[in-house]
């Protein structure tokens, strides 16, 4: 195996990152995004499950008015998202042997994990965005309610933070 | 289809800055909150700033038409009240959407713990629709940017904005210099 490699200079990732970003905007239109390629997901499940219910919420009927939301531009981007994020972790010997349970994280830690998860759905469903739809891409296009958003966030998670200090000794 | 071959594109490039950063790794994002770990800012402002900056240039040298971008719609409290709720998810996790999608790709079980939350997340606001939408569709504001709001010019405000974010990352590398 090879040895760790510690990760890239964070400012000069971030411009990399922000190129990334820029060249989307031309290329596309839009930004990047995330949450939205979860709600198309549970949009399409919905609709494959219980068609009724898909049609009478709002929500999952704005996933659904695009043709199929399993090819939606955000589900393919995320997919997209794992393979470059698989194949980099891979290069730099960074991959976590994920079945070997003495670098499994505690239970406690999964647990949270799933909340947090659940908190930030909500959230990024009121908002029609997360950190990178709508606090990065929209923050670039200084968009007010982009800039509201990355606001609270950041209010809510330095409020939270000392109450869960066992979570991050 | 040409389409869908430039989302996936983006995503690998995407994906692949975000785990080089190493923003795939929750103690790291979670660090952020407790001060000891500024990857987390020092990314977003160094990325927001960037593309902040192409887009506006772009736009002036007449590249492209920047106006045709999408600019967020604002909503000011389901924003608010979402942002509160996304930055309390985030300190618990470790991780957003799009990072628990690298934390996964990089072996990390965590990853699919938040991302299962999402899952519910996104499907209980969907159920609950009918409930919710009355908030949801609050305090509409529009396609609201600082320079309509301010009423100060597009150029001045990314000056501003720049200044800001560069100062910021500045003191943050001076103040790490010193420890």
């Amino acid at each position: 195996m090879r040895p760790f490699r510690p990760y890239a200079e964070p400012h000069a990732t971030g411009v990399c990152l922000g190129l990334v970003l820029f060249a989307c905007f031309v290329l596309s239109g839009q930004g990047l995004g995330a949450s939205g390629a979860f709600a198309s997901v549970a949009s399409g499940v919905v609709a494959t499950v219980s068609p009724d219910t898909a049609v009478h919420s709002g929500y999952f009927r704005s996933y659904l008015q695009d043709g199929s939301p399993w090819t939606a531009w955000l589900v393919v981007e995320i997919i997209g998202v794992i393979v470059g994020a698989a194949a980099s972790a891979a290069l730099a010997g960074r991959t976590q042997p994920i079945l070997v349970p003495a670098v499994r994280p505690s239970g406690s830690r999964l647990v949270a994990g799933v909340i947090g998860g659940v908190s930030m759905g909500i959230g990024a469903a009121l908002a029609r965005g997360c950190t990178s739809g709508l606090a990065l891409s929209g923050g670039a296009l200084l968009s007010v309610g982009a800039w509201i958003f990355m606001a609270a966030l950041f209010l809510a998670g330095f409020l939270a933070a000392p109450l869960m200090r066992r979570l991050w000794p | 289809m040409n389409d869908l071959l430039i989302a996936g594109g983006i995503g690998v490039a995407f994906g692949w800055a975000l785990e080089r950063a190493g923003l795939g790794d929750p103690p790291k994002l979670a660090g952020q909150f407790y001060l000891r770990d500024f990857t987390v800012l020092k990314v977003m402002l160094s990325a927001m700033v960037t593309a902040m900056l192409g887009v506006f240039w772009g736009g002036r040298l007449g590249l492209f038409d920047a106006g045709t971008f999408y600019v967020p719609d604002t909503y000011l409290l389901p924003q608010l009240v979402g942002g509160l709720l996304f930055g309390l998810g985030f300190v618990l996790s470790g991780l957003c959407p799009g990072t628990s999608c690298v934390a996964l790709a990089s072996g990390r079980i965590e990853g699919a713990a938040t991302m299962l939350g999402l899952f519910a997340g996104v499907l209980i606001v969907g159920l609950a629709f009918p409930a919710v939408e009355t908030f949801y569709r609050s305090t509409p504001l529009g396609p609201l940017t600082l320079q309509c709001l301010t009423g100060l010019p597009y150029g001045v405000v990314v000056a501003l904005v720049a200044v800001a974010a560069v100062s910021a990352l500045a003191w943050i590398a001076k103040r790490e210099a010193i420890r």
